[in-house]
């Protein structure tokens, strides 16, 4: 009798126990539940912003964010890369205020906030131009884009036939759904004519980092590459690209994008969910007029 | 049974409270681990399936990927993966079996002990570190050794992945040398046979199964890595068919995925197809792994050699 007793006090204890866990993981549950709303609201000192997005702009936005909570402390403003695309997910989800893009949204992607009840707003931020480079011992100065898009697309395949050395092109461009590698399909591949439909050769080399493209430029007098103006290391040599063949040739600079004699410049946005409303839009503000100055330390030319 | 409720009260109740506590977390981290699995898995097969409704066969499977653009043929990308997977097991078998054998059979004592933790070592290092290795010195070492255009290529890759692959290869591939009884290797110099004839006629043979789960667990290595793929093999989408492909870039499956992953609009045909590749990519190394494990169950039935 008294053995079986104990058997069932044993019984309850585990009972208890169990009873208790279950209480105790779904509190935690609900505490995770809880965590997001309470960082945008629990906060009583500090305003956070979270901006996401393009890695292309994510330097110039970090710079933004430590010169403004420098002056306005009571704001905090996390930034983050991984891409136009992620950005402007997060976006939509809700999970960010701002997201950064270096290409504007996609059609599916209005579509798809609409569909979550928020209306995209864009604001052009800076500009970024596009940097031809080459191998620093590559004799070739001067490109014209219909040069530039033969070459990408496989038609000229060895430097002697734009003037250099009798050597073979690789090619090197930035992955296939980074901003860049867009703009430079649309606007030098297929020289901005909506009709087109040329492509990059499969033969180039698609970088996953500007660093990758710097690198094989470094190292090899038979590449070709094009990157952000912000990121082209010294040890890279620029090319100056013309329009067509009676234009003038340009090398890339703040002044020639600015005065729009650059022909290969694209703008870089922000998004926000909805017109944005206190202190997101006063750091919008802030951007547009005295951030400015800020956006040619980064190599990108700013709005005028 | 006064005396046994005493004892079953006193010791053995708070005990089996204990240890009824420890097994329960034990039980639930191990289920939790499978759970995940399934999980992932049926994440993988959420995303992935719809792709093969989205795109028709004839695109999924042609030779052109340019997701961007609607064109999503997986063909350059599987046979990627597969060149540089197989070429890099072609350079890490002979290198990582000889390594082994040197290890367990010809190095005295004090040598073992300083190789076997150095090769644990290696399997440490990071892959990016060898990727931008990779990227920085083999490279142009490549391109200028071959005299091909870029120093990019799936050759490159495949070294590196090599080399990634051998500690697993030296690691498993001792083990199975390890567990060939000593009478083997007795036998052998008795019967008047060397030290090398002994090696290869009896003890690596004797351990064939153990070295052919070794080579399949480094090809599963090699096959999933990502990072350094990504930054040594230029990630051209082509096709590798002509008989120089070896030395020219190559897109793997693996480097597909990490690439574009990050910029895919989510839920788009492009953000299902990166998960259809996922899941074939899933297939492949389920296979392979498949096969290691098949070897080592047949092995283990026929009594017992590792």
């Amino acid at each position: 009798m008294t053995y079986r007793r104990t058997g069932t006090k044993h019984y309850t204890l585990t009972r208890k126990f169990s009873r208790l866990v279950l209480l105790l993981s779904l509190s935690l549950t609900l505490l995770a539940a809880c965590r997001p709303q309470r960082d945008h609201q629990g906060y009583t000192d500090a305003e956070v912003i979270e901006n996401k997005g393009s890695d292309t702009l994510v330097n110039l936005a970090l710079a933004w964010a430590e010169k403004y909570m420098e002056e306005n402390p009571q704001v905090r403003i996390s930034v983050t890369g991984g891409g136009s695309g992620t950005g402007i997910a997060a976006m939509i989800n809700g999970t960010v205020d701002i997201a950064n893009a270096s290409r504007a949204m996609k059609q599916e992607e209005i579509e798809a906030a609409r569909a979550n009840g928020i209306t995209p707003v864009e604001f052009t931020v800076a500009r970024d131009a596009i940097a031809i480079v080459v191998h620093p011992s590559n004799p070739v100065e001067r490109l014209t884009l219909q040069q530039i898009s033969d070459i990408y697309t496989g038609k000229i395949v060895n430097w002697a036939q734009v003037g250099g050395e009798d050597r073979p092109i690789v090619l090197l461009s930035r992955e296939s759904n980074s901003g860049t590698y867009l703009y430079f399909l649309e606007h030098v591949i297929r020289l901005g004519d909506p009709e087109s439909d040329l492509l990059f050769s499969p033969e180039t080399l698609l970088m996953p980092s500007s660093e990758g493209i710097s690198a094989e430029i470094r190292q090899n007098p038979n590449a070709i590459g094009y990157d952000g103006l912000g990121y082209v290391t010294p040890d890279q040599k620029l090319v100056a690209v013309a329009r067509d063949p009676y234009s003038p040739y340009v090398l890339p600079s703040i002044e020639t994008v600015n005065d729009g004699s650059y022909p290969i410049s694209r703008p870089l946005y922000m998004y926000t969910a909805g017109e944005p409303q206190g202190e997101i839009k006063r750091y919008i503000e802030w951007i547009l007029s005295e951030g400015q100055a800020i956006v040619p330390e980064l190599g990108f030319v700013p709005l005028k | 049974m006064e005396e046994r409720h005493r004892r079953v009260n006193v010791d053995n109740v708070p005990p089996r409270l204990g240890e009824f506590i420890i097994e329960s977390l034990i039980k639930v981290a191990g289920f939790s681990s499978i759970g995940f699995v399934v999980l992932i898995f049926l994440f993988l097969l959420r995303e992935g399936i719809p792709v093969f409704f989205e795109v028709e066969p004839a695109n999924l499977f042609s030779t052109r990927w340019y997701p961007t653009f609607g064109l999503f043929g997986t063909l350059p990308l599987i046979s990627g993966s597969v060149l540089v997977t197989l070429s890099a097991i072609i350079i890490a078998l002979p290198l990582g079996v000889a390594t082994a054998v040197f290890v367990r059979e010809v190095a005295p004592n004090w040598v073992r002990e300083i190789l076997k933790p150095l090769i644990e070592v290696l399997a440490g290092i990071p892959s990016v570190v060898l990727g931008f290795f990779g990227m920085t010195l083999l490279a142009p070492l490549v391109r200028k050794a071959l005299g091909m255009p870029t120093g990019l290529t799936a050759f490159t890759g495949a070294l590196v992945l090599a080399y990634m692959a051998l500690p697993t290869i030296i690691s498993v591939a001792e083990d199975a040398l390890d567990a060939v009884p000593k009478s083997y290797r007795d036998a052998g110099l008795a019967v008047g046979a060397t030290q090398w004839q002994t090696i290869w006629r009896v003890v690596v043979p004797a351990a064939r199964s153990g070295i052919v789960t070794a080579v399949m667990l480094g090809m599963g290595r090699a096959i999933g890595e990502t990072m350094a793929v990504m930054m040594v093999t230029g990630n051209a989408a082509r096709m590798p068919l002509t008989i120089d492909s070896l030395f020219r870039p190559v897109r793997t499956m693996t480097a597909t995925i990490a690439a574009e992953m990050g910029e895919v609009a989510a839920g788009s045909v492009h953000y299902h197809a990166l998960f259809g590749i996922g899941i074939i990519l899933f297939l492949l190394t389920f296979t392979i792994n498949l096969t290691a494990a098949a070897t080592i169950f047949k092995k283990r039935r026929r009594g017992g050699l590792r």
